[in-house]
């Protein structure tokens, strides 16, 4: 085994620098994989996070056409709805516009029944509800900005002017929630709609949408229709969801970014394939002789097709690996710099485990040919043209 | 003559009746040997002699299982090895055959002691008893002090020799060399002659000797004389 062993690396480290553009490109490709797998996961997180028990009631035109504060009532009323909470787009961001977060006035003390998911310390609820500027915060948030409760926090609106037309907002920490999990957003905050509806110049009682929390998860779709029916001939009509689904819906506005990014992989690992194929192919063809010499002394063809398939999967599994590790940092990189605009970017396990999966089957692709080949050998003629 | 010659040296290892070989050039089929018939002896250093396109190296390649004859029979230590098949042969191979060849062909990653260790990679050995077989193997050729080096920092010479402890690592019954001598000056040359030599007589391997050179030839007990695919001489000698 050591002398096989010593044979597969000696072989790869015959032409270096050749193994190593192999190993460049095969790690490129790799880092690349891994930063499309977070942004793709990045932009389905919302439809992992869904809720089961959840349904996101909007608009029947548009996302941003707003719904009467008075349907929430009417949607609390109807039989297997347990909650409903309604939530509305506040354009929210520190300081700086590219510094944007997700800020949502609502009845605060709704969130934990629709958001079970989220904990709030005990005495920090009180405070909460106590003031009117009070602000709920995701821990996550909390770490970015250095915000504590207690924070007094100016926070700017893009799209709600208050009635003096500042669109600068007072709002004071007073509640920092975690997300059981960790799949949960922690990059969002909460304030108090009344403060909120008050204070706007414009748009009053009105609210962005209704996230409606079901007795029984089975009964989703019946309560959904039975939502939009009792809206349906009104002038303001609604069409209502499971969470997951409006999730999926609200990403595919982005278009298909997962079919995107299948194709730019598929793109990738062909181009890789032809290289790291190539240069595996080539090789093996400059040994031939070697090959032959060894068939001469008794080693068998599925020992010489064991051979350079271990070459090519040493290639591609060193390679496979430090690209992921790479593309894992960089992920982790860029999910701190990102995370106002992409708070579901991380790297996934199973977008670990497919890219290992990747590596292996280009190892067992590209040797293949040169495998076979190896095995296939005739060692009269191969030795003739020595 | 031939089984005369065999029963005289002793028991043959090697016993080739009517072996015919063709080949195939694009459309045209070429016969290489013409029903040839060969024994060589247990102990035997053998000369196989001819000019170039003889079929001296196909006989070679015949009787070290690499190829297999289109008609007759091929015997080498009491096994038919022309009615095995290719994993047969390696096996067969592995176990029973040593080859020297004109170019060395040893592995260049490889060091001395790792080149000579390969062979034994087929065999059940820890990699301890590998590395003393090798060691050995090494002392024989007179190459121990070499054992760390690569075949690119060792001589013509000094390679072949590395090639003949591969080809004698295993203890197989039966050396064949082609031109093992054919890649390197005259001293040299007699160097390498010496040990295979050695090997014959102190080691008791028997040795058959693909070569043009009749100097070569007159180390040998035997010289067999190849010309247009059939035996011509086999007459004792040296």
């Amino acid at each position: 085994m050591g002398g096989m062993l010593q044979m597969v690396l000696g072989n790869l480290m015959r032409k270096k620098l050749r193994t190593l553009f192999t190993l460049a490109s095969v790690i490129i490709a790799f880092v690349l994989f891994a930063l499309l797998g977070g942004l793709s996961r990045a932009f389905t997180a919302g439809v992992e996070l869904a809720g089961a028990d959840r349904l996101v009631t909007q608009h029947k035109v548009s996302f941003i056409q707003p719904l009467p504060l008075s349907y929430v009532q009417r949607i609390r009323g109807l039989d297997g709805v347990r909650s409903a909470g309604h939530y509305t787009w506040f354009g929210a961001y520190f300081q700086d516009p590219r510094q944007q977060f997700a800020l949502f006035p609502t009845e605060l003390e709704q969130v934990a029944e629709i958001y079970p998911e989220y904990t709030v310390p005990d005495g920090q609820l009180e405070g909460l509800l106590a003031d009117r500027t009070g602000l709920m915060i995701g821990k996550a948030m909390a770490e970015q900005y250095g915000w504590k409760v207690g924070d007094r926090v100016p926070i700017f609106s893009s799209i709600y002017p208050k009635q003096d037309g500042s669109y600068s907002w007072e709002f004071t920490i007073q509640a920092i929630f975690t997300g059981t999990g960790n799949e949960a957003d922690e990059m969002q905050a909460f304030a108090d709609y009344d403060y909120f509806n008050e204070s706007r110049r414009f748009g009053r009682d009105s609210v962005g949408w209704i996230v409606t929390r079901i007795e029984r998860p089975e009964e989703a779709d019946a309560i959904a229709v039975e939502i939009d029916t009792r809206f349906a001939n009104s002038p303001t009509e609604t069409k209502s969801s499971t969470e997951a689904g409006w999730a999926a819906g609200f990403a595919a506005q982005f278009g298909n970014i997962g079919l995107i990014v299948q194709l730019v992989m598929a793109c990738v690992f062909f181009t890789l394939l032809l290289i790291t194929g190539n240069t595996m192919a080539q090789a093996v063809r400059e040994r031939t002789p070697e090959l032959a010499v060894m068939k001469t002394l008794g080693f068998g063809d599925g020992r010489l097709v064991a051979m350079v398939l271990a070459e090519s999967l040493t290639v591609a599994l060193i390679g496979g690996v430090i690209g992921l590790l790479l593309g894992t940092l960089f992920v982790q990189g860029a999910a701190v710099a990102l995370s106002q605009f992409f708070p579901g970017l991380a790297m996934s396990a199973a977008t670990l485990g497919w890219g290992l999966a990747f590596a292996l089957a280009l190892g067992l692709v590209t040797g293949a040919w040169p495998a076979w080949r190896a095995g296939r050998l005739n060692v009269v003629t191969a030795l003739a043209r020595r | 003559m031939n089984e005369a010659h065999a029963s005289a040296a002793g028991q043959a290892i090697v016993r080739v009746a009517g072996v015919t070989k063709q080949y195939r050039k694009g459309r045209q089929s070429v016969e290489v040997l013409h029903g040839v018939d060969l024994d060589i002896a247990d102990g035997e250093f053998c000369a196989l002699m001819g000019p170039s396109g003889s079929g001296k190296t196909t006989l070679l390649n015949l009787i070290g299982g690499l190829d297999q004859p289109d008609r007759g029979e091929i015997d080498v230590a009491g096994q038919r090895i022309d009615r095995m098949s290719s994993r047969e042969l390696a096996r067969w191979r592995a176990a029973h055959v040593g080859f020297i060849f004109q170019f060395y062909n040893l592995m260049p990653v490889l060091t001395a002691q790792r080149n000579v260790e390969l062979p034994l990679l087929l065999k059940r050995m820890s990699a301890r008893e590998r590395r003393e077989r090798a060691r050995l193997a090494l002392e024989i050729v007179g190459l121990a002090d070499r054992a760390g080096h690569r075949p690119g920092e060792l001589s013509g010479g000094q390679q072949q020799r590395v090639a003949i402890a591969r080809a004698i690592v295993s203890d197989p019954s039966l050396l064949l060399a082609d031109e093992p001598t054919g890649d390197l000056d005259r001293d040299t040359a007699n160097e390498i002659l010496d040990l295979l030599q050695t090997l014959n007589q102190r080691h008791g391997k028997t040795i058959l000797m693909v070569t043009h050179d009749a100097a070569a030839a007159e180390r040998a007990s035997r010289q067999v004389q190849l010309d247009k695919g059939r035996i011509l001489d086999a007459s004792g000698a040296g």
